[in-house]
Parts: C-alpha cells; structure tokens; sequence
C-alpha cells in the first residue's frame, strides 16, 4: 500500500511536470515567428518583434525558457494576456468559480439519475424499466451536448419558458446547462452500474441475505449496490475533469462565462497565454483528480492489490 | 433471452440501416437533392419546414436539408480520414512497443501518460490554436487527440498475445521479428482495432462538429454539421428548426455509430471494455 502511494504520487508529479513543459513547449510548436502570429497582419517594424519576443522570453535558450516557465507556472504567474495586458491569473480566477458549479452540478445530475438509472436497470434486467434505462444512457452518451443543449433551451426555455435560456447568477440559469453537461455521466454511471450490479446479484452473499429472509429492497440496497457502487465511484471522479473540459462546449451554447469562453476566445485571438493557462489549469486538476480517485479506491477497498 | 437478442438486432438493424441512408448521402448528395447548398434565396429567409423545403431555410434563405445532404461528405470523410491515420499510428506505435518492451515502451507509454492528461477536447484545441482554425487542421486535432488512447490499448492487446504459445513457436522455428509481428500478432490484435475504429470513428465525428460548433473547424458558408448549429444558435427564438433538425441528423448518426460498434464489439470481443 505503501509503496503504491509513493509510486502513484512520484507517477502524477511526472505527468504534472511534463504537462507544464508540453504547455510551455505550445508556443515554439507555432509554425513560422510566434512573434509575428501574434501581431497578425499589423504593421510593425523588426524592432517591435524583436520586443514582442523579449518580453515573451523567446531571445533565450529553449532550455532556459522551459525551465524558467516551469518556476513560473507553479508559483502561479501565467503571463499577461496579449490583448489586455492583464495577468491570466485574473481571468481565470473569475471564470472559474463558474465552471466548476456547472461541472459540479452536471455531476451531482450525472450521480442522481445515473445510480438510480442503474439499480433499477440491473434488478428489472431484461424488462420495459431496463429497456428505458438503458436508451436512456446510450441517447445520453451519444448524443452532441450542443444539440442537446439547443434543444433542452428550445423546449424548456423559448416554449414552456420555465428556465432562461443564457445568463448565469442566479440557481435557475445553471438548470438547463448543468442537464446538458450531466446527461454524459448520468448515462455513463448508468450503465456501468448496471453491468456492476448484475455481477454482484449473482454473488452468494446476496443469495445467503435472501435466505435469511431480508426484504429484497434490504438485499439490494445494502447488500448488493454497496458492492457494487465502487467502480461508479470512480468514474463519476474520473468524470470530473472530463466534465471541465466538456464545460468549454455547454458555456458557448448557453453564452455562460467560464473557461470554455476564456480559451475558445483566446484561440480566436491568438492570445496564447490565456490558452496555456486554460489548458494547464484543466489538465492539472484532471490529473490531481485522478491521483485523488486512485488513493481514494485503494483506502476504501482492501481488496484491491497493486503489484 | 431471446426477446433481448431480438430487440438488441432490431435496433441495430435500424442503425445499420440509417448509417447506409447517410454514407449514401456523402457518396451521392446529388441523388438526394437537386439545389446547391449555398444557392441563397432572399424572398425565403428562415422559412419554416414546408413540402418544397422539408428542413426549412436558413438566414440566407438556404435550404436546410441540402445543407445537411452536402454536410455528410464533409463530417464522415474527414473522420474517416483522421479516423484511419490515428488507427494507423496507434497500431503501428502500440505493437512495436508492447512487442519489443523495454526503453521505447517505457518513454512511449509515459509520453501518452502526459497526453491522456489533457481530457476530452482540450487536445485537440491545442492543436488548433498552434494551427490556426480550419477543417483540414481540425481533422490533425483528431487524429493526434485519438492516437495516445489507441496505441495504449493495442499495446495491451500485444502484451497479451505475445508470450502465447504459438508466437514462441514462431520464434523457434526462426521466423524473424518482423514476420512475427506481421504473420501472428497482427491478425491476433486486429479485432481490437477494428472496434477502436468504430468507435473512434464516431467520436471522430463528434471532435469535428465540436470544433467547427466552436467556430474553430469548418469555416462558413461551407456545408458541416457542427457549424449549422453554431449558426442557429442566434435564432432559437424565432426559427427552432435551423438547429433542432440538422442537429437531429447529427444526433442519429452518432447513434447509429455506437450501436453497431457496441454489436461489433459484442461480437468480435466481449471481453473488451473501453472506457
């Protein structure tokens, strides 16, 4: 167990490292003089690229720069954004917190209706509620968010009116964004729930609670989901980051403010540092998620060995 | 058991059957529609589905179900383009380093550890903010975005048939690695990566109308999916079936591609499971 931690913790450090130098390598990947990208069709003399370049960093050996850049990104200096002049740090402390209630949301919709979904498939198997629940989840997992989205703002917003169809603030305006995000891992938790449940149902243990006369509500609940609830567990966690990332399609559709706005607006631009701290802030968060949802699986069930 | 294996067949049969109806359409968009897909009319400006313009019109007065018609070429052959080139370089990367081991599996599978920490999309916006927006350097995103998954699961697969008893006998009998891997691995990974494919290809698809949703992919006024629905963002109060109808396309081909990949993956392998 021991030694499964330090492997996993030195495993993170080693990808959260080469994400910063992969992120810092962005701007050298840029075919032809990033220099010159940047200022795009405006006319400026050789001295004023040459500026551009040295304000970037870019006049200094590769080496020098990934490494400096690193120091850097960890201490939290990102830059300043190309276009505004303000530190990225700015922007993406307010874009955010916004983000993160919309994916938290999607995952709280994700686990509500997803384990349900689940259960009910695996004990009704083969009849009309598991033939429901599984559409359900494949639509669910199929399906673009953006045309869901489109369609949820059609239905609930223009014609019923029951929820606004953009805006944010207000617990209202994250209902419609939060189903859109939360149908993936709603029909993702679903679906692995059931197939998990199955499994469990034919186990001995749930055979030894019927015949000592439980209720099947008990066995199913107590006996049956608590074993089976651990690989939905973790990915529902592991979905976390994936629902961030997928948090940048759901913010356009519904013309929220957030991260998904920040870096689709930053590519536009070509005002690089903003990506870079879009990108580094995702991918950072990913994978300390997953660090987190490893251990977390490792303490919660002795049963699992790592060799 | 039977009423779910007649069920499971009629769902695929009807999946199969649209995804003909669509890769007909990128085929042949002439069969299915007579009209150009950028001609504009300005006397039939979001005009409501009608029997002469089942899908409608568009802002410009274009109809809506020939723009979906063309719109199928370009959303299924780039995927499939990008789709080959990543099955490619996954299987080419994820055999050579689950057969050979050691120093190049090491860096090669720590490098796709890094990549596999960008989630979703966000590698494939890399991608485009270094190229630039554009379809062509979309379909780049997708295909390095999908790469890293695919060469891990071949390597698996490879790690699996390699110490079985019949390439040690290959080896035994001399045959050099190369026709190892060529005469006895391959056939024996190929139908993992021909369920990658099918999957894949679907979210392929996806990758490529996200991005053109997000103004990054398939630039106006050409025909794609993704940013017809971009468009019809700006008109959901007054004119519904600009995005709800090519949308609804979209939606039934992703379908229709996940059903048939989940009854090939059922058929070719059940004991394979991608997350």
């Amino acid at each position: 167990m021991a030694s499964f931690i330090v492997y996993r913790l030195g495993h993170s450090a080693g990808v959260i490292l080469g994400v910063l130098v992969l992120v810092s390598l962005m701007i050298h990947l840029v075919p032809g003089d990033p220099a010159q990208l940047m200022v795009g069709d405006a006319p400026v003399s050789a001295a004023q690229l040459q500026a551009i370049r040295h304000s970037l960093g870019l006049d200094r050996p590769l080496p020098v720069q990934l490494g400096s850049d690193a120091v850097r990104f960890v201490r939290g200096n990102l830059g300043r954004s190309l276009r505004s002049g303000r530190p990225v740090i700015d922007y993406l402390r307010r874009a955010l917190p916004s983000t993160i209630s919309l994916a938290l949301a999607a995952m709280l919709f994700g686990v509500l209706v997803g384990v349900p979904a689940g259960v009910i498939a695996a004990v009704y198997r083969g009849r009309w509620a598991d033939a429901l629940a599984t559409a359900f989840a494949v639509v669910g997992i199929s399906l673009p968010s953006f045309w869901t989205g489109i369609l949820f703002i059609v239905l609930f917003a223009v014609e019923l009116g029951w929820f606004p169809a953009t805006g944010q603030g207000s617990g209202r305006a994250l209902v419609l964004p939060a189903l859109t995000l939360g149908w993936y891992p709603a029909g993702a938790i679903g679906r692995l729930l059931r197939s998990a449940m199955l499994e469990v149902l034919h186990k001995e243990y749930v055979g030894v609670a019927r015949a000592k006369g439980l209720r099947e509500g008990v066995v199913v609940m107590r006996h049956a989901l608590r074993n089976a609830l651990l690989p939905a567990v973790t990915l529902a966690t592991v979905q976390f980051g994936a629902l961030l990332s997928g948090a940048i399609i759901t913010e356009t559709v519904f013309a929220r403010e957030g991260l998904g706005r920040l870096i689709v607006d930053g590519i536009l631009q070509r005002d690089f540092p903003i990506v870079q701290g879009v990108v580094l802030v995702i991918a950072v968060i990913y994978t300390l998620v997953n660090l987190s949802t490893d251990l977390l699986c490792a303490w919660l069930d002795p049963r699992i060995h790592y060799g | 058991m039977r009423r779910t294996y007649r069920r499971a067949s009629t769902a695929s049969i009807a999946a199969a059957g649209f995804l003909v109806v669509i890769i007909a359409m990128a085929v042949a968009p002439d069969v299915f529609t007579r009209s150009d897909p950028n001609q504009m009319d300005p006397v039939a400006v979001l005009g409501a589905p009608s029997t002469a313009h089942p899908f409608g019109t568009d802002e410009f007065g274009r109809d809506i179900l020939t723009r979906v018609v063309f719109g199928a070429r370009t959303s299924l052959g780039y995927a499939l383009l990008a789709t080959a080139i990543s099955v490619g370089l996954g299987t080419s990367a994820g055999v050579t380093a689950g057969f050979y081991g050691g120093r190049f599996d090491n860096a090669l599978m720590r490098g796709v550890d890094i990549l596999l920490a960008f989630p979703g999309i966000l590698l494939a916006l890399i991608v485009v903010t270094l190229l630039g927006p554009g379809l062509t350097n979309a379909m780049i995103a997708v295909r390095i975005g999908q790469a890293p998954a695919f060469s891990r699961v071949v390597r698996g697969a490879t790690l699996g048939v390699k110490n079985s008893q019949y390439v040690e006998a290959a080896r035994g009998v001399g045959a050099s690695a190369a026709r190892v891997i060529w005469r006895h691995i391959l056939p024996n990974v190929r139908h993992v990566v021909f369920v990658l494919g099918s999957l894949g290809y679907g979210a392929a698809i996806l990758i490529g109308a996200s991005l053109s949703f997000l103004g990054l992919g398939a630039q106006p006024p050409a025909p794609e999916w993704g940013s017809m629905l971009e468009t019809a963002r700006g008109y959901l109060q007054s004119s519904w079936w600009i995005g709800v109808l090519p949308g609804a396309v979209l939606g039934a081909t992703l379908l229709s591609i996940n059903v048939v990949g989940d009854l090939l993956r059922d058929v070719l392998d059940p004991s394979l499971r991608l997350e």
